[in-house]
């Protein structure tokens, strides 16, 4: 379990991080979602220790993060780069044996990952001569080639076309479903509203909100219920605790008072005809994401 | 509009999945700094050796030591023994001389017709009516070597003996500066590149986040010290092998001790520049910009260069070069060739050269790391030093 205690830095006299805390449970995917310069790299660079915080700890299974630690994580920045002259499985290779690897085993590690992420034609290729999508997937390729135990991904999917996206979508299920915490940020909120597990959602240095999907609809979602029956619907208007939003004969957006008032509405509207649906009007990622950050 | 705090605690939802297995002992290992360094050092030397740029100018380096020596011989003005004609009977006037390379023949014809044949200098005959009893033959001129050397001279004594040939002692300056000079400059511009292209294609960032900055810089300047040296070393053993071929033993044994002590110097002398090139390119972000920052250090390379050849007369200016840390590695060489220098003063002067290239190196990291993650504008010294 990745954990951040109360991470703050300032960059000169602008702060970047406000006592930030967030975890990221063993075994979670975790979408870190926020808009530009809301503090997302600062936090990841903070995690690897490429940069420094001011004050606040960031702790791994409950103890102090150290450089040692580290070498165990998959990273893949914001600004992404690799030598443009090196070849693609030497350069992978390397990343591995600075890692700790031996060679024969990095360059395993290196071939079998290559082939999965569809490079297995192009290994002995430079980096230069790829095409950005396959530069995208080399990228992705560096950060895993050494098993990483946590993975931090800075927008891993930006600039992927449809079918890379859909095969890092799977490597990353399946770092995570080997127990790894594994947390990414990204603009894209309908990819991180079908990934994750969890979720951290950050602005202006702050925290706004974390927490499983499930929990943060249940916080953050809609009051709204939605019926539609057989027959006039009018009578809500005038039933108690009620207040109709949206009315077209048979069907009603409402929002409901108490849970009581709520079930006493669908117990009438069950009398009075036949119920086609009756739901929690559905809430996207990008609402609750505008609610709280707003 | 901040209701954090509370669910943070709760997202951890443990599964109580396990960690990942580690992989068997022996196929990873929590790698040491040594092991970072020497795979970072590793690659800098294979990225250059398989740069055919770096090749080809090193291909021209090395004719151009090795024709520098050749023509050196030939044009060199070598003395060689004249070789005489000695005709039967003036034997024992050239018997055991050093100086001369006697051909022994029949009579004065046979040594005429060698010596309208240019196969020899002079013939050396017999004269009765001469006081000496020989005579000394000679095809357009006096042959002035040959009479020399069967000539008994008085012994000489010089008050201020000249210790070396100033000519002699030019081109000695100007090949130990030239190649300081160009090695330098090469192995300097090849590391200032290497940092800009790492922050260039931000690769550094996953550098750093897998190594240390002090390792990746320990890493480079290795790699190209030993690329460096290794130059170094190859120029010094062609020109050593050359004047062997070329039969310039004599040069060979005066210069021996300063190609030794210049190969040391530089080695650490190049370390410092390396720390040096490295710290000040981390300050830019493109390859373009390197000249602008660099400029101070590759005055610190071409100043020894053009004192040493302007000022390898001047003995004053030698002392003071031979213990700057810049211009040791040019200057205590020349001294010691020159045999101007006690045979301690090189050691102080390489205890200064390492006290400095150590806090070169320490300086040099500060910069290097605090440089690293800040592209766009070309960061600030003062910045850089505070971090």
């Amino acid at each position: 379990m990745l954990e951040l205690h109360d991470v703050s830095k300032r960059y000169g006299d602008r702060p970047a991080l406000d006592a930030v805390s967030f975890t990221v449970g063993d075994g979670r995917l975790t979408g870190f979602v926020g808009g530009n310069g809301a503090g997302k790299t600062t936090a990841m660079r903070i995690i690897l220790g490429v940069l420094a915080a001011d004050s606040g700890r960031v702790t791994l299974g409950g103890m102090p993060l150290g450089d040692v630690d580290r070498r165990r994580f998959g990273y893949m920045p914001e600004e992404r780069g690799l030598y443009p002259k090196m070849r693609v499985l030497e350069q992978t290779v390397y990343l591995a044996r600075l890692h700790g690897w031996a060679p024969a085993a990095a360059r395993r590690n290196a071939l079998e990952l290559l082939e999965r992420l569809d490079l297995g034609e192009r290994v002995n290729d430079t980096i230069e001569s790829l095409s950005l999508g396959n530069q995208q997937r080399a990228q992705i390729a560096a950060a895993l080639v050494h098993r990483p135990e946590v993975l931090v991904l800075d927008e891993p999917f930006s600039g992927l076309d449809p079918m890379a996206v859909e095969t890092v979508q799977g490597v990353l299920a399946d770092v995570a479903a080997s127990g790894a915490p594994v947390l990414f940020s990204s603009h894209q909120l309908d990819i991180v509203e079908r990934l994750c597990d969890d979720l951290v959602i950050i602005a202006g240095g702050r925290i706004r909100a974390a927490g499983s999907g499930e929990a943060l609809r249940e916080q953050h979602g809609s009051e709204r219920w939605e019926l539609l029956m057989n027959g006039d619907a009018g009578w809500l208007r005038e039933a108690p605790g009620i207040t109709v939003v949206e009315f077209d004969g048979g069907w009603a957006v409402f929002e409901a008072e108490t849970d009581a008032a709520r079930q006493a509405a669908l117990a009438e509207a069950v009398a009075r005809g036949e119920v086609v649906t009756f739901t929690r009007e559905h809430t996207t990622l990008a609402e609750i994401f505008k609610e709280v950050v707003l | 509009m901040t209701r954090n705090e509370g669910l943070g605690a709760g997202s951890g939802l443990d599964t109580g999945a396990s960690r990942p297995t580690r992989p068997p002992e022996g196929e990873r290992r929590t790698p040491r700094f040594v092991d970072s360094v020497s795979l970072i050092a590793g690659r800098e030397i294979t990225m250059r050796l398989r740069s055919k740029a770096f090749l080809i100018s090193t291909g021209v380096l090395m004719l151009a030591v090795l024709a520098s020596v050749v023509l050196g011989s030939v044009f060199g003005g070598q003395e060689q023994t004249p070789k005489v004609a000695v005709v039967a009977g003036a034997s024992s006037v050239v018997d055991g001389n050093d100086e001369l390379e006697a051909v022994p023949v029949a009579d004065e014809a046979e040594g005429e017709r060698m010596l309208r044949a240019g196969d020899v200098d002079a013939i050396v005959a017999p004269a009765a009516s001469d006081p000496l009893g020989i005579t000394v033959i000679g095809l357009d001129s006096a042959p002035r070597e040959v009479v020399g050397a069967l000539s008994v001279s008085p012994s000489v004594e010089l008050l201020e003996p000249a210790a070396t040939d100033p000519g002699l002692a030019y081109l000695v300056a100007f090949g130990f500066g030239l190649v300081f000079f160009m090695s330098a400059l090469t192995f300097g511009t090849t590391i200032s590149q290497s940092v800009v292209e790492e922050k260039q294609t931000r690769v550094v960032e996953i550098l750093l986040s897998t190594v240390s900055a002090r390792a990746l810089l320990t890493g480079k300047v290795i790699g190209n010290s030993v690329l460096a040296l290794g130059q170094i070393v190859a120029i010094a053993v062609l020109a050593t092998l050359g004047m062997i071929l070329t039969g310039q033993r004599v040069l060979l044994g005066g210069l021996g001790t300063s190609v030794v002590w210049f190969v040391v110097f530089f080695a650490i002398g190049f370390v410092m520049l390396a720390a040096l090139f490295a710290a000040t390119s981390a300050m830019v972000s493109r390859a373009e910009d390197i000249g602008s920052v660099t400029t101070p250090v590759t005055m610190l390379v071409m100043i020894p260069y053009f004192l040493v050849i302007f000022f390898n007369d001047n003995p004053t200016v030698l002392a003071i070069m031979s213990y700057v840390p810049f211009s040791a590695p040019v200057g205590m060489p020349m001294r010691l060739f020159l045999g101007s220098a006690e045979w301690w003063e090189p050691l102080v002067s390489l205890v200064i050269l390492v006290a400095t290239t150590a806090l070169a190196v320490v300086i040099g990291e500060r910069i290097y790391r605090n440089s690293l993650l800040k592209t766009g504008a070309r960061v600030k010294l003062a910045e850089a030093l505070r971090g």
